[in-house]
């Protein structure tokens, strides 16, 4: 049996006994499937059809935060890379890059909620690799995840806005960037805010269920929604507008931008989404949105717009425009 | 704590924001303007108030008479690149920690920002609260830890009880390198300019709760101009500008402020006691963009010698004065001879992630601003 009360060594990296405890007393245990406890040296899969591809690694610091933990994020990071793509998130790898001396029973925290998450999507975990690195060569713990999915939705695409489509978010923006900023050593806030992070295949299944035309989809990761729509923008060569008093934020996260200087729509999510879609189909899938509890908050933004071209303007609560850029750089406190 | 569950965040600034405040207020002043037969030139000193009029879209709002000249009051924008390059040498030296407020990571001297030097293993922290340096530096006795202060007078106050708390607590191997400047220098440099457009003035609330009205008053006096000073929600500066389009209305030049809520007259006296206490005015100091300005800056006291970086490293900093490149037009924009979007390079060879001049690198800075909201024309 693996020590919960002891830390990783490099010989759990060595290939060896130790390594063979780790993998079955831990991994194994947690992700357990027919195609894992194979141990081929490659996983062997059934696939037909177009599949979507997609590769994610998780370096977030702290690795614990509220609302979830680095495992958490490395599984829904990359099931909903492939959900957003219109596709069923079916099989992934995950290998673990280790820093000589991590708690053992941080680790199987970690695991365990990776375990966990994996049941929102039905996803599996068919392969993966442990290395350990000396100490200091690492940041505690670093995970990759791959994963493949069949499209059942085509034709998502960045390249597909059309003027007349509405802009739908999933919930409100920012609080995966904001839960992370307050648990960062230097910003001492204390709050009730929770993190986003959360697997979007349920909702995005439900949505292709009731053939909602979704003509792009994103979740707004690194960047936030400012990222996205500007891609979105230039991609489709499409004018989006606006509607700053439409765009949800909690409470807290508008706090923590005031004393910063931050912008919500700057900040990273890890479970929430932006879709564009036809005016017509927009009620329905925020309808579809809303049943699930995190998403009560789902709302038309915005709209798909001739002009302004490869641009995102905002229209401010009393009338005026200004452009939403992208933010650049890194995310600084401001000095007065 | 979570003051959350009791009072939301909002009802702090929600009514500063309020849309039918705001567009009452356009309208008085479109009313009271539409009286005026010369151009309200508007200086807003402070960076963060470009920040709050292009964020907000507040131009949109106001008719074509008031104009805004967006002024040098932007800490990280007026750093000389060869201070910037001080900040650099320090971070390159030895078991040194430097230490300094967030935008100063990404201005870029002439070597690269203080980011890219973190990239190559200098030991840079930015902070958010300099009290925090006091525990880098307890964590740290073997190591030098330099902060590198920067800030006009908001800001002063708490590098002086930095200092008072590393004195009182014996941190010996806390230093500082000091570049704090002061607002009325820089507006006296701005009207200094024979073709200076200037005639009314928004002074920045937060450098008025500590140095109080009063600074502006030699201003209103010698140039015979309106003072307001303001906060920072887009309801306050718009009420500053309609208290100014009053003044013009009335032909009057007065000191007023908007900004009751916390600025008086006379100012926090204790935090200019504790300023006071360690630092004393610099012969000169050159600002980026606008050049050398007399008794514009602050140094440390000479009783606090031991404390200076710019003492102890004095061999290691740059001593020769860097100026932005040629087609740069920040002096211009900073005297308001010039609108951002008049200088050649703007957008073109300089951009918030390769700025060339001091404008467009902090967040704060004009350049930057109309960068990032651009300017929608009228609605």
């Amino acid at each position: 049996m693996l020590d919960a009360n002891k830390t990783i060594q490099l010989s759990h990296g060595g290939g060896g006994k130790e390594m063979d405890q780790l993998i079955k007393s831990l991994f194994f245990k947690a992700f357990d499937n027919p195609i894992l406890r194979a141990e081929e040296d490659a996983a062997k899969l059934q696939l037909s059809g177009p599949v979507a591809f997609t590769t994610d690694s998780f370096t977030v610091s702290p690795l614990f935060f509220a609302g979830g933990n680095i495992g958490k994020l490395a599984i829904a990071g990359t099931v909903n890379d492939l959900a957003m793509m219109g596709a069923q998130p079916e099989y992934l790898s995950c290998s673990f890059i280790i820093e000589e001396g991590f708690s053992i029973a941080e680790l199987k925290i970690i695991v365990e909620s990776m375990a966990e998450e994996l049941q929102q999507s039905g996803a599996r975990i068919v392969c993966g690799d442990t290395k350990v690195v000396p100490r200091g060569c690492a940041d505690g713990l670093f995970i990759n995840t791959t994963g493949i999915g069949r499209i059942i939705m085509p034709n998502i695409s960045t390249q597909n806005l059309s003027t007349d489509d509405v802009i739908i978010v999933s919930r409100d923006i920012g609080r995966h960037g904001a839960a992370i900023l307050m648990a960062r050593e230097g910003l001492e806030l204390e709050s009730d805010l929770t993190s986003d992070c959360a697997s979007l295949w349920p909702m995005v299944e439900q949505l292709i269920a009731a053939n909602i035309p979704i003509h792009a989809m994103r979740d707004a990761t690194r960047g936030g929604l400012a990222a996205v729509l500007n891609e979105w923008a230039k991609a489709s060569n499409v004018g989006i507008n606006l509607i700053e008093k439409a765009i949800p934020i909690a409470d807290e996260v508008k706090g923590l931008c005031e004393l910063f200087g931050f912008e919500a729509h700057d900040l990273a999510n890890e479970g929430t989404f932006v879709i564009a879609l036809p005016r017509e189909a927009a009620d329905g899938a925020v309808e579809i949105l809303q049943r699930y509890g995190h998403c009560e908050k789902a709302c038309i933004i915005g709209n798909v717009v001739e002009t302004h071209l490869g641009k995102v303007v905002l229209t401010t609560p009393w009338g005026s425009h200004r452009y939403l850029d992208l933010p650049q750089g890194e995310l600084l406190p401001r000095i007065c | 704590m979570s003051m959350v569950n009791s009072m939301q965040l909002s009802y702090l600034y929600q009514g500063f924001r309020d849309p039918a405040t705001i567009h009452s207020l356009a309208t008085e002043i479109k009313k009271l303007a539409s009286g005026l037969d010369t151009d309200v030139n508007i200086m807003e000193v402070c960076g963060g108030h470009t920040h709050t009029i292009m964020k907000y879209g507040l131009l949109q709002l106001l008719p074509e008479n008031i104009k805004f000249i967006h002024g040098p009051g932007c800490p990280v924008c007026v750093m000389p690149k060869e201070r910037i390059d001080h900040a650099i040498a320090l971070a390159n030296q030895p078991n040194v920690i430097l230490v300094s407020l967030g935008d100063m990571i990404r201005v870029p001297g002439s070597t690269g920002s203080l980011a890219n030097h973190r990239a190559k293993g200098c030991d840079i922290r930015p902070i958010y609260d300099p009290l925090d340096t006091l525990k880098i530096a307890e964590d740290n006795p073997d190591k030098t830890v330099i902060f590198f202060a920067i800030g006009f007078e908001t800001s002063t106050p708490m590098t002086a009880a930095l200092i008072e708390q590393a004195e009182q607590q014996g941190v010996n191997n806390l230093l500082f390198h000091i570049n704090h400047v002061l607002v009325p220098p820089a507006i006296d440099a701005v009207m200094a300019e024979k073709h200076a457009k200037v005639n009314a003035f928004i002074g920045p609330a937060h450098v008025s709760v500590i140095s109080g009205a009063k600074i502006y008053q030699a201003a209103v006096d010698q140039y015979s101009t309106p003072v307001v000073v303001s906060g920072f929600e887009p309801v306050d500066v718009m009420q500053s500008i309609l208290s100014i389009v009053k003044q013009k209305s009335a032909n009057e030049a007065k000191l007023e402020v908007q900004y009751t809520r916390s600025v008086t007259f006379d100012g926090n006296v204790h935090a200019q006691q504790l300023v006071n206490r360690y630092f004393e005015l610099r012969d000169e100091f050159r600002w980026r963009g606008l050049g050398p300005i007399a008794k514009s800056a602050l140094k440390l006291k000479d009783e606090f010698i031991q404390r200076d970086a710019e003492h102890h490293f004095k061999s290691v900093l740059p001593t020769e004065p860097i100026d932005d490149h040629k087609a740069c037009q920040c002096g211009d924009i900073l005297r308001g001879l010039a609108s951002p979007k008049e200088c050649k390079v703007f957008g073109r060879g300089c951009s918030p992630q390769t700025p060339l001049g001091s404008c467009m690198v902090s967040s704060e800075g004009a350049c930057n601003a109309y960068y990032r909201y651009g300017e929608i024309p009228h609605a």
